[in-house]
């Protein structure tokens, strides 16, 4: 199925020029402030990523995205610090475990439509964040997972060195969004944007749309999950704000931000936001007013992605020459 | 969980009395911010997120302007027309740019307020808990009903609570106003058509629900802590209130918000951890049995 794909080939190498630039960034611009950014970055890129592929490609405005990113960090977290295995294990623990629980909440989420749907995620993510509140003695209640998440070393891999823990993340960002790309790009990413466009047609012409949307929201979940994973061992930890509805808030606007209707958009959108909120949390107290004031610019003025804007203007710009040629 | 604590509270006629009273307080005052939220998404069919911030302006207006003139009843009326007065603002110069775009701009522009206000909040009144106190016209003996304690504001506040929603329902049933506004939910154009400004009948509606949800602060200030915070844990339950009694039903909100308020009072009891947990478990439940809500539409 895959090997039928012309632009497989190009996906992969741009993946690998992307790959190879950000671990040699380390050494052309060594910084611990730009490497800490942009293992935020890789874990908010997934998690945007993924959260597009329900809003972008299949329709479907889930406000409860933040749900497996939370998730993710916790399970993979409680893995390590509990039951004590390896990390491989404990990251397949996160990717199983966050699959189940993307089966559960979308069997019962997807039979809802438009805003219901919405509201029935965000209720899902709430629930999760009041059992995290709740549950103290196993997850720390509001003061998070406390005490570290322990890292042995496996396969010569080391993450509690930071070059270790930068290679890392930076790979499994790009390894992840190769493979949704690869997902977005194959026959079964046009039925979900058939989904979007044309529900009824998608019926006629005998696909299982229940099935379609519920295997997206697995999918989805495990690489929010997947993203909040990388957090959790950037910062050692889990903490509730992982799993609180600004988290899936800011996930909207990142994929806004960077726009919808590109792939890499989602992602760039991670990029800018993170920016915009190390800028504003140096520059001022008062996050909220001024993150509130940009996004206000933004959903009035510019009302499109940044990549949006880039698309549009390669876009003319091919229409104009074309024009010019006849 | 403390079921023991439940079973004793349901058998005993004090416990009784004590929590259903502090329960239709909850859940009068909810109504009062969702009956706004879900007139609002009946009749223009957007989400407003930022009706928690509403209720919350409310409350502290109220607790200003209560400092300022010691009146309790001129802190109310300066809570709702204040928060009228932003609606209308907030209607007019921001909400209405976007009814065209997707429900995600409307969404973002709502984020941007909940941050904006909350921080506007925290600069304004600062960053600690406030605490307007008891009005002095209602520090009295509280009333004993069945050997339940029941405070004479809880009495006041379940009746205005009551008042409002009636003079609600002969607006929106009786009135050429509510009639429009019926209209309009249904079929805006053809409202559009017969000569109606739908703009102006959309601010009103805003600007009713604003209104709404700024008397409920209001009401609700002498016994809330009030905190930045406390808009966005409003609005939540009153979106829980509204998908449980329907989305665009006043009838529906006020059968959501007793539910809710008594699933609050009662489930502080037998599980004072998972309160807000018991709330969206049932939503969740209800949506799954009929997912347009108890008394909402089909399709």
């Amino acid at each position: 199925m895959l090997s039928t794909r012309p632009n497989l080939a190009r996906d992969i190498s741009i993946a690998a020029v992307a790959l190879i630039v950000l671990l040699l960034l380390p050494y052309v611009w060594p910084s611990r402030m730009m490497n800490d950014l942009v293992i935020r970055v890789s874990a908010f890129a997934l998690f945007a990523t993924s959260l597009n592929l329900l809003v972008g490609y299949t329709g479907m405005v889930s406000f409860g995205h933040g749900m497996f990113f939370g998730f993710g960090a916790y399970a993979f977290g409680l893995s390590m610090q509990r039951l004590g295995v390896s990390i491989p294990t404990a990251i397949l623990i996160t990717i199983v475990s966050s699959a189940l629980l993307g089966l559960v909440v979308g069997a019962i989420s997807i039979r809802l439509k438009d805003i219901y749907f919405s509201f029935i995620t965000l209720a899902f993510q709430m629930l999760l964040y009041s059992t995290v509140i709740a549950w103290v003695p196993l997850t720390g209640g509001d003061q998070g997972l406390m005490g570290g998440i322990p890292r042995p070393p496996f396969l010569g891999i080391d993450l509690s060195i930071e070059s270790h823990r930068y290679a890392f993340a930076v790979t499994i960002m790009v390894v992840g969004l190769l493979i949704l790309r690869q997902i977005v790009e194959s026959p079964f990413g046009y039925t979900l944007r058939m989904i979007r466009d044309n529900t009824e047609r998608a019926t006629f012409l005998g696909i299982n749309v229940f099935r379609a949307k519920l295997t997206a929201f697995v999918i989805a979940g495990v690489f929010g999950s997947l993203g909040g994973m990388v957090m959790a061992l950037f910062v050692s930890g889990a903490y509730p704000e992982f799993v609180n509805w600004t988290m899936s808030g800011e996930g909207i606007f990142m994929i806004m931000l960077g726009g919808l209707s590109t792939f890499i958009g989602p992602a760039a959108g991670a990029l800018i936001l993170s920016l915009l909120n190390d800028v504003i949390t140096r520059g001022t107290e008062h996050h909220g007013l001024f993150l509130g004031a940009v996004i206000l610019l933004f959903a009035l003025g510019l009302r499109k992605g940044v990549t949006d804007f880039i698309a549009d203007w390669f876009r003319t710009r091919r229409e104009a020459s074309t024009r010019s040629g006849n | 969980m403390n079921l023991a604590a439940l079973m004793d509270c349901l058998t005993s006629a004090s416990c009784l009395v004590t929590q259903t009273t502090s329960g239709l307080i909850i859940g009068m005052l909810l109504f009062l911010v969702a009956a706004g939220l879900t007139l609002i998404f009946g009749v223009l069919k957007v989400v407003n997120f930022t009706h928690g911030s509403f209720y919350m302006l409310g409350a502290y207006l109220a607790y200003t302007v209560n400092g300022l003139t010691d009146s309790y009843v001129l802190a109310v009326l300066a809570a709702a027309t204040g928060v009228g007065i932003f609606a209308l603002i907030f209607e007019r110069f921001f909400m209405s740019k976007v009814y065209g775009s997707n429900v995600l701009m409307q969404l973002l522009v709502c984020y941007a307020f909940i941050l904006i206000l909350d921080d506007a909040v925290k600069i304004i009144w600062g960053p600690e808990f406030k605490s307007m106190g008891m009005a002095t016209a209602f520090q009295k003996p509280p009333l004993f009903i069945a050997g339940g304690i029941v405070p004479v504001f809880y009495l006041f506040l379940i009746i205005v609570t009551l008042v409002i929603s009636a003079a609600l329902y002969l607006v929106i049933t009786r009135t050429r106003f509510g009639t429009v506004v019926r209209a309009a939910a249904v079929n805006p154009s053809m409202v559009s058509a017969l000569g109606i400004n739908t703009g102006l009948v959309y601010s009103g509606v805003f600007v009713l629900g604003g209104m709404l949800a700024g008397l409920a602060g209001g009401l609700a200030a002498p016994v809330r802590s009030l905190t930045a915070g406390m808009g966005f844990s409003i609005l939540i339950e009153s979106f829980i209130v509204t998908v449980i009694g329907g989305m665009g039903s006043i009838a529906g909100a006020l059968l959501g918000s007793v539910l809710i308020g008594l699933v609050r009072s009662f489930g502080s009891i037998g599980f004072p951890l998972f309160v807000e947990g018991l709330m969206f478990l049932l939503m969740a439940v209800i949506l799954i049995l009929k997912p347009s809500g108890l008394l909402g539409k089909e399709g």
